[in-house]
C-alpha cells in the first residue's frame, strides 16, 4: 500500500480494496520501523491519525466523500497545528502547541486528509539542506550519508521514503523545489498569494509560499486544489477565481513555447545534472513543444537579493520570539534585557542567529538605504526579465539545483556555499512566481529535478506540462526504497 | 567585507541575541562574509527603479471592522512561561 500514489490510493479506497484505517495504520508502523534511518519526521500523531481515518472510512462509506477523503499525508512543522506541537525545528519552540490549525491544516482536514505526523526541516525553515533541525539533520532516503535539501527536507524525504504519499510544504527560497529535486519528488511552489499563509510561522513574509509535495504532478494537483484559495486571514491572499488543477492533466503540449534561460546553464552546473536537463527537454520536444533561448540577465543577482530581503524581514518576524508570551525562556534572568538577549542566544541556533543579524545590519540607520532599498530595486528588475520573457514562452525550464545531493556536512561550515544550492530557485520567490522540480534522471543513483517556472497563477498549466512529462518517462516511478 | 567585533556587539544588543565572548570572532567572519555576497548589489545601477516589496504588487485590502475572532485569551495566556492573573510574568523593570 505504500507504494501506491495519491491518485491509486482514492481508487483504492473508492473500490473498498483497503480501508484509510488499514492504510493508515500501515503508514504509522512503517514511519516507526524506518524513519530512524531518515529522521524525516519530528512528531508522529499516532492516535489522532486513526481516529480521523476512522471518520474517513465513515465518510466515504457515506458515498460523496472529497477526493482527499482517507488520504494520509503529513505537514511540515513550520505549520500550525491544534493541540499538535508546532516547533520549526527550533529549541526556540520546542514546547509549543498552537491552540490552532493553519488554514491549509483546516482545508485540508475539511477535505478529509488524514494527517500522521510534523515533518523535519532546517529551523525555521532558513537552510538549503535540512541539517540545521534542533532535532538532527534528515537523511536523503537514496543515500543516507547525503541531505534531502532543504528546507522542507522532512516533507521531501518522508515521500520519497514511502512513509507517506504527500506533503506540505514551504518554499522561500526554494524550500519546495530544491528538496524535491533532490529526493525525486514532484513540488510546487505556487504563485505568492495562492495559499493562504495564515497560521504558518512567518520566515520572510513576502517570499514564503506553501505547497505541496507528492510523487506526481497529478498527485500534486489533488494537494494544491484542496490548499489554495483566497483566506480573509492574509491580508496577502489573492482574490483570484479558484481553478480545478487536475482538470487539464492530460491537455497536449503541441505549441508550447519552453523558455531555456542561457544563465541557468552556464558555470557552475554540474555536467551531468545539465546532460539530465537536456534530454529532458529533448523529450518536450517530442511531446510537441518548442524550446526558445532566453535571458533572464539579473538572475545572478537573485542570491544577494535575497540575502538582503529575506533576512531583514526575518529579522521582524522573529522579533517575536522573545522568551515572554510563547516558547522557550531562559533560566534566571536577571532583568528584561537580559531575558531577551538570553532567551534569543539560547533558543535560536546559529544559522537563525546569523540570518537576524545580517537583516538588522541591513534595516539599521546608515545601511538602509545601501542594502534593503537596494535589494528591493534589484528584486524589480529580476520580476521585469521574467515579464520580459513571458512575451515569448509560456512556461521557462531548467534545472532545480546545480548538482545532485550533496554529502551532509559538506557545506554546513561554509554559509555561502550553501546559500548557492537555491541559485535557480530564488529569482521565483522574488518575482513571486509559480515553480516546480519534477523528476528527470539519476546520476550516480540521485535525483535530478527539473524546475517548471510558470507565469502568475499558471499552477494548472505547469503541472499539466509535468503530467505529460511523468505519462511520457518513468523517472518519477524510479523509488530510494526497495520494497 | 569584514564586520569587527564591536558591530557585531551592537548587531547583538540591537537584535536583542546573547553571543558569547568565545563564539565573536567566528560570527564576525562569518558575517562578513554573508556582506561580501550582498554586497554584489552595490555595483549594479538602479537609477530610477522603484523598489518592490510585494511581488505582485496587490494593495493591502481592508477588512471590514468587525470582530471576527472569538476570545481565546486563557488559551493564549497558557503558552507563556509564566503568567499571573491574566498577566504576562517578565522579571522586574523598574526598581
Amino acid at each position: 500500500m505504500h507504494q501506491l500514489t495519491i491518485a491509486e490510493i482514492i481508487l483504492g479506497l473508492r473500490r473498498k480494496v483497503f480501508s484509510s484505517t488499514e492504510l493508515t495504520r500501515h503508514l504509522l508502523d512503517r514511519i516507526q520501523q524506518l524513519d530512524s534511518g531518515f529522521n524525516s519526521f519530528i512528531t508522529v500523531t499516532e492516535e489522532r491519525a486513526l481516529t480521523q481515518a476512522k471518520a474517513a472510512d465513515q465518510r466515504l462509506a457515506g458515498g460523496e466523500a472529497p477526493a482527499l477523503c482517507g488520504i494520509p499525508i503529513a505537514h511540515k512543522d513550520i505549520i500550525c497545528t491544534s493541540g499538535v506541537r508546532t516547533s520549526c525545528a527550533s529549541k526556540m519552540l520546542d514546547n509549543f502547541v498552537p491552540p490552532y490549525d493553519a488554514t491549509i491544516v483546516e482545508k485540508l482536514n475539511a477535505a478529509g486528509a488524514v494527517t500522521l505526523g510534523k515533518t523535519n526541516m532546517d529551523e525555521f525553515a532558513m537552510g538549503s539542506s535540512s541539517e540545521s533541525s534542533y532535532y538532527g539533520p534528515v537523511k536523503n532516503p537514496w543515500n543516507t550519508s547525503c541531505v534531502p535539501g532543504g528546507s522542507s527536507g522532512g516533507s521531501a524525504a518522508a515521500v520519497a521514503a514511502l512513509l507517506v504519499p504527500g506533503s506540505t510544504a514551504t518554499d522561500t527560497g526554494g524550500s519546495i523545489r530544491q528538496p524535491a529535486a533532490l529526493t525525486n519528488t514532484t513540488g510546487l511552489k505556487p504563485t505568492y498569494g495562492r495559499v493562504s499563509r495564515w497560521g504558518i510561522v512567518a520566515y520572510a513574509s513576502s517570499l514564503d509560499q506553501a505547497g505541496p509535495i507528492a510523487r506526481t504532478a497529478e498527485d500534486a494537483a489533488y494537494l494544491l486544489s484542496a490548499m489554495a484559495g483566497y483566506d480573509p486571514r492574509d491580508s496577502t491572499s489573492l482574490n483570484r477565481p479558484q481553478s480545478d488543477f487536475g482538470k487539464g492533466l492530460n491537455n497536449a503540449l503541441t505549441g508550447l513555447k519552453i523558455g531555456i534561460p542561457t544563465e541557468y546553464f552556464g558555470e557552475g552546473l554540474n555536467p551531468r545534472t545539465a546532460a539530465c536537463i537536456q534530454e529532458a527537454l529533448r523529450e518536450y520536444e517530442r511531446l510537441g513543444a518548442q524550446l526558445l533561448d532566453i535571458s533572464l540577465p539579473h538572475s545572478k543577482l537573485a542570491i544577494p537579493a535575497y540575502y538582503v530581503i529575506a533576512p531583514a524581514e526575518a529579522s521582524a518576524n522573529l522579533s517575536r520570539f522573545d522568551g515572554v508570551r510563547y516558547g522557550y525562556r531562559c533560566q534566571t534572568p536577571e532583568d528584561l534585557r537580559d531575558l531577551y538577549r538570553r532567551s534569543r542566544g539560547e533558543g535560536f541556533g546559529e544559522e537563525v542567529q546569523r540570518r537576524i543579524l545580517v537583516g538588522t545590519y541591513a534595516l539599521s540607520a546608515g545601511y538602509y538605504d545601501a542594502y534593503y532599498n537596494k535589494a528591493q530595486q534589484v528584486r524589480r528588475l529580476i520580476k521585469q526579465d521574467f515579464a520580459s520573457a513571458f512575451e515569448q514562452v509560456d512556461v521557462i525550464m531548467g534545472p532545480t539545483t546545480p548538482a545532485p545531493a550533496f554529502k551532509l556536512g559538506a557545506k554546513s561550515a561554509d554559509p555561502v556555499a550553501m546559500y548557492l544550492e537555491d541559485i535557480y530557485t530564488i529569482a521565483t520567490n522574488l518575482a513571486g512566481l509559480p515553480g516546480m522540480s519534477i523528476p528527470c534522471g539519476l546520476v550516480d543513483n540521485l535525483p535530478v529535478g527539473l524546475q517548471i517556472i510558470g507565469n502568475y497563477l499558471d499552477e494548472a498549466r505547469m503541472l499539466n506540462i509535468a503530467h505529460r512529462y511523468q505519462q511520457a518517462t518513468n523517472w518519477h516511478t524510479a523509488s530510494a526504497i526497495a520494497v | 567585507m569584514a564586520v569587527d567585533t564591536q558591530t557585531v556587539e551592537k548587531l547583538a544588543e540591537l537584535a536583542r541575541i546573547d553571543i558569547s565572548e568565545e563564539t565573536l570572532e567566528e560570527v564576525s567572519h562569518r558575517l562578513g562574509e554573508v556582506l561580501q555576497l550582498v554586497d554584489q548589489l552595490q555595483a549594479v545601477n538602479t537609477d530610477g527603479i522603484a523598489p518592490m516589496a510585494h511581488p505582485l504588487e496587490e494593495e493591502q485590502t481592508l477588512r471590514i471592522d468587525a470582530v471576527t475572532e472569538s476570545d481565546r485569551r486563557k488559551e493564549f495566556l497558557a503558552l507563556a512561561p509564566q503568567t499571573e492573573e491574566g498577566l504576562y510574568l517578565v522579571p522586574k523593570v523598574i526598581d
